[in-house]
Parts: structure tokens; C-alpha cells; sequence
């Protein structure tokens, strides 16, 4: 699979990612290396086996419905740039 | 010209859980600001999820009420996209592997009931709040709602009026409260419905270019914002035009839905596999020990009632409309045997009607099931008349006595005793010579004179069947 500029572009935004023009250039040969990995696994015949969606062969651990969590809010405010009234300040967002 | 309005809609349901789907924060509802974002809530690096059984367990509860089926293996995925109040930039959800795939959902309809069809039901974590409107050039993040667990309920695209769509979530909502996985608290934001609309000229036409309308949280807002979108995209069509999809609002102060700016780029939400979180296992015996659990549904619990008591359809649709209504009058009927009718018309009418001008729930209600059939069982042996039942309801409602007590203090023993009856009954007709030759000579009118005097001489506690039948043999009148 061929990938253009503008794919890279719009990746790019997606992840909200400021790339100039030479790093979109060196971006697209890199993932179009991927792509070729991609592609030569695609080659292999996999009819009929279930695809795995992790690496290991494991199912979820689940926890107990149960509030064990304590308040940390001060220290984790003091991490913000921008707080007031308990709230994180973030640009205005224009809906 | 008619066109066919073709509408699917999808829930988000808050489970019910007291912590949050991967952390273990509370999901309390009202506290100050961040109070309940833990470091995985607020996404600070390096910290895992951990899922909730709880959750996963109203999940199966409503699978199973909804004959849906369990995956046994289903994979939750990242959606990703940027918002400030989703501070990991994806929403943890269940893509191509949902852990609930199909069922349907009773609604009632015209002529009966109609099954809506469930595409599936998917677990998933709620976003925090943004605040627009308290901060100049700057909007606050409240991450307290952030991770809280929802169960996304989506339908095919199946119902054909706002209307319906309503009576679909009206429905859903009362299930969910049924069977105890969400409280339902629409203002609260429990319960929230997106709406895809779209049109087409004929029902054998190919589905049109649908709208998404986001975050309608009552059930009014519903049917004014699928009503008004179907009608733009309608004269849009009408006018030339064609409907773009897109995401849009309601806005409930001008009736209008208007286009989403933040959502342009969301329909390329890259999900994939989350490696955080290793595929959900859900066993037969998991599922049938919640089966075990599972209180009788609405469905079933409608058709005994119209079977077993004998009550009509609609009566049994009201008294199913919550499962503590249902469990109210079922106390009430099972101390009154053959007696249900009687129970159901005490409990839609006294019992609904006071309760709804007080604006209370039936939970609140001040007359628990077993006085309320203290008093209608002195109702169904004639002790008391329906009239003066009520007033004891009344007694009932604002004190803590039982009927009986009530009864016996305020001496409201309707008097059945025919002896007793007659005498006063002849009383009358002898102080009332002109009368009794008036209903003789023909004007039958004046019986109800004759009633009104024996009651009033009885204070209101003749019994009126037994004051008629009296009557009506001493003045000739069977005659």
C-alpha cells in the first residue's frame, strides 16, 4: 500500500502532531517500511484461524466492584498549568 | 407527499456501579470537582486499567433480559479522538467484538406490542464534564465522570416516528431500572440517547444519509429533536438539496438542531485492540448464575397478571411500570385473594393519582402495601363503602394507624344490617307522605330523594346497594 503526503498529513492531525514538510517526507517512508512488513505477513494463508486481539493467550483479570480510591485531587492539581476552583483550565473550547 | 422517517437510536445507560469501569474511584454523583479522578481517571502516564466486575455483570443482567446473546470472548478497543475532558485522547469501548449482539425490546403499540430489534450493547467509559460558560477565554475540566462505566445500547435502524422512539426509550428505561444495572437518572445524565435520523421517499427505497443528533437527556427533547430534524432534511430534499452526514445538536430554546463543530474529524476514530486490557472472558457459568439472579421481567410479569389475576392489558402495562409499583400492588393482591381488580383500580387511581399530585415516587408512598389492604379488605367484606373508603385513605395517608383502627374510632362501620336499614327506611317514607304518592303516581325522579335522605339519616354509612334494594321493594317499585 502506496501512502501519499496528504496521508501522512492527516494522520498527523489526527494525533494533533506539528510535523514540517521534511518530516512528513521522512514519516511517510518510514511507515511505508511498516506497510511492507505488513504486507509480507498479509502473504501468509491464515483461513480459518481466529484472530488473536493480544499477544498473549490470556483473559481479563477483573476486580471487585468496590471503591478503594482516596481523594489525591490537590496533589494531582498541582500538576496542571492552570487550575481554579477544584477545575483544570484548558483553552476555551468553542462548541 | 408521504415520506418515511427511519430513526435508530443509541443509549448510553451510567451502570450502577458504586466504582468506576477501570479504576477504583467512586462514581457518586454531585461531588466537588475532581474529588473522584484517580491517576488512571485523569490518565497520568503509566497507569493500567483494571475492569470492574460489576459492571461487566450488568452487562450479562441485560443480555440476558433483552434475549440477546453473550460473547463469551469480547475485546475492548480504544476510540480515539481529542477532547480536553478525555485526558487519554481514546475512550476504552468494545468495537468489533461487543460483549452483547442482538436481542429486542418489547414497545407497546397500537395494536398490542412491537419488537424492536437491538444491533447490539457494548461496554464502554464515560468522558468527564467540560464547563464553557464560567471562565473568560478558558473552559474548566471536571474529570469526576471520567471512566464511569456506560452500557452503549444501539438498535437497528427500526422505528419509524419520534413517537415510537420515545416509546422505545421510555421502555428501555424502565428495564434497565427493572433490573437494577442503572439508576436512570436522566438529569443526573444516567441515560442519555443519540438519535440517527434519516428519510426516504418509500419504504422499499435504500436507506437515506443519515444525521446523528448527540446527547438528548429527556425523553420531550427526543421527539421535539427527531421531529424537527426529520422535517429540515425533508424540505432540504424537498428544496433540491441533499442531507450531509454529519453530528448535530439539539437546541432545545430555539427547537432547532444545529451542526457539531468539534465532531468534523471524529467519524476517523482509528480504533484498535486495547493492549492494556486482555480479552474479557464471560463463562456459561457466569452467565447462568446471573440468570439464577434475574427477577421476573416486566414481559412475563404482564401476561401473569393479565393471566393469572385476570386484570386487563392495560392495567397490567401500568402496574409493571416500575418494579417497585409491580411489587406494591403484588403485596397488595396476594392478602386479598380474588380480589385483584379491586387491589389494581385502588392502586392506578387513589394510590397514583395522590402520589403524582404530591409528586412522589412509590417508594415514597405513605401508606405501605399491608395497610392499604387492611382497608381494601374491609371494602371487599362491605364493612365500608368506596366513599368512605376514600376517607380513610385519607387517614391512612397523613397518620400511621390501620384501617380498622380508623374505622372503629371514627365509628365508620357501614351499616348492612338490613333491620336496622328498614327501620330508618320507614321512618323516612312516613315523614314523607307527598313524595312516596308523587314516586307512586309516576315521577320516578324522586328516588333519588329517598336515597339521599336514608343516607344522610345514616351519616353516609347506609350501604347503597342494600338502601336501594330496600327502597325499591317498600316503595313497590319492583313491582
Amino acid at each position: 500500500m502506496e501512502l501519499s503526503l496528504d496521508d501522512v498529513r492527516r494522520i498527523a492531525q489526527l494525533a494533533r502532531i506539528a510535523i514540517t514538510d521534511a518530516e512528513a517526507a521522512a514519516t511517510r517512508d518510514q511507515l511505508g517500511n511498516i506497510f511492507d512488513l505488513i504486507e509480507q505477513m498479509n502473504a501468509v494463508d491464515t483461513t480459518g484461524i481466529e484472530p488473536m486481539s493480544h499477544a498473549q493467550d490470556l483473559t481479563l483479570r477483573l476486580r471487585a466492584d468496590e471503591v478503594t480510591q482516596t481523594d489525591e485531587r490537590e496533589r494531582f492539581l498541582a500538576l496542571a498549568p492552570e487550575t481554579e476552583r477544584g477545575l483544570y483550565l484548558v483553552p476555551q473550547v468553542i462548541e | 407527499m408521504p415520506w418515511q422517517i427511519v430513526i435508530g437510536l443509541e443509549t448510553h445507560a451510567q451502570l450502577s456501579t458504586r466504582s468506576k469501569m477501570f479504576s477504583g474511584s467512586s462514581t457518586a454523583f454531585g461531588a466537588e470537582p475532581n474529588r473522584q479522578a484517580s491517576a488512571v481517571d485523569i490518565a497520568l502516564p503509566g497507569v493500567l486499567p483494571v475492569a470492574n466486575r460489576g459492571a461487566v455483570e450488568r452487562a450479562i443482567r441485560f443480555g440476558l433480559a433483552v434475549g440477546g446473546s453473550i460473547r463469551r470472548r469480547s475485546v475492548f478497543a480504544r476510540k480515539n479522538y481529542f477532547y480536553p475532558d478525555l485526558p487519554k485522547g481514546y475512550q476504552i469501548s468494545q468495537y468489533e467484538l461487543p460483549i452483547i449482539e442482538g436481542g429486542a425490546l418489547l414497545i407497546p403499540a397500537a395494536d398490542g406490542e412491537r419488537s424492536i430489534p437491538l444491533t447490539r450493547a457494548h461496554l464502554e467509559e464515560d468522558a468527564g464534564k467540560s464547563l464553557h460558560e464560567d471562565f473568560q477565554g478558558a473552559t474548566g475540566i471536571d474529570l469526576n465522570r471520567a471512566g464511569t462505566p456506560l452500557l452503549e445500547i444501539v438498535t437497528e435502524p427500526a422505528l419509524t416516528s419520534a413517537e415510537e422512539a420515545v416509546s422505545y426509550a421510555r421502555a428501555l428505561h424502565a428495564l434497565l431500572r427493572w433490573i437494577d444495572v442503572c439508576d436512570g437518572n436522566m438529569q443526573e445524565g444516567s441515560f442519555r440517547c443519540d438519535a440517527n435520523v434519516s428519510v426516504r421517499r418509500n419504504a422499499s427505497d435504500p436507506l437515506g444519509t443519515r444525521c446523528e443528533i448527540k446527547n438528548l437527556n429527556s425523553f420531550r427533547f427526543l421527539e421535539q429533536a427527531i421531529r424537527h430534524e426529520a422535517r429540515r432534511q425533508i424540505e432540504l430534499i424537498e428544496d433540491g438539496g441533499r442531507v450531509r452526514q454529519e453530528t448535530r445538536l439539539y437546541d432545545p430554546d430555539r427547537d432547532e438542531t444545529r451542526p457539531m463543530r468539534s465532531k468534523e474529524d471524529a467519524h476517523d476514530y482509528r480504533y484498535f485492540p486495547d493492549p492494556d486490557l486482555l480479552p474479557l472472558e464471560v463463562t456459561p457459568d457466569w452467565v447462568e448464575s446471573v440468570r439464577a439472579q434475574m427477577p421476573e421481567l416486566p414481559a412475563a410479569m404482564r401476561s401473569r397478571l393479565a393471566g393469572e389475576l385476570g386484570l386487563a392489558a392495560y392495567d397490567a402495562a401500568i402496574l409493571t411500570g416500575s418494579r417497585e409499583l409491580a411489587r406494591y400492588f403484588e403485596a397488595i393482591a396476594s392478602r386479598l385473594p380474588g380480589n385483584a381488580k379491586l387491589a389494581a383500580n385502588w392502586v392506578m387511581g387513589e394510590i397514583l393519582g395522590r402520589l403524582n399530585r404530591e409528586g412522589l415516587e412509590i417508594g415514597a408512598c405513605p401508606v405501605d402495601a399491608a395497610r392499604l389492604a387492611g382497608l381494601l379488605a374491609r371494602v371487599a367484606d362491605g364493612t365500608v363503602s368506596g366513599k368512605t373508603a376514600k376517607e380513610v385513605l385519607d387517614a391512612l395517608w397523613s397518620g400511621t394507624e390501620t384501617a380498622d383502627e380508623v374505622i372503629q374510632a371514627r365509628g365508620l362501620t357501614q351499616i348492612s344490617d338490613s333491620g336496622e336499614l328498614e327501620v330508618i327506611i320507614d321512618g323516612i317514607l312516613a315523614q314523607n307522605p307527598a313524595q312516596v304518592a308523587e314516586f307512586r303516581g309516576g315521577k320516578q325522579k324522586v328516588f333519588g330523594f329517598f336515597v339521599g335522605a336514608a343516607m344522610k339519616a345514616t351519616r353516609g354509612k347506609g350501604n347503597p346497594a342494600q338502601v336501594n334494594a330496600l327502597l325499591r321493594r317498600k316503595l313497590g317499585a319492583d313491582a
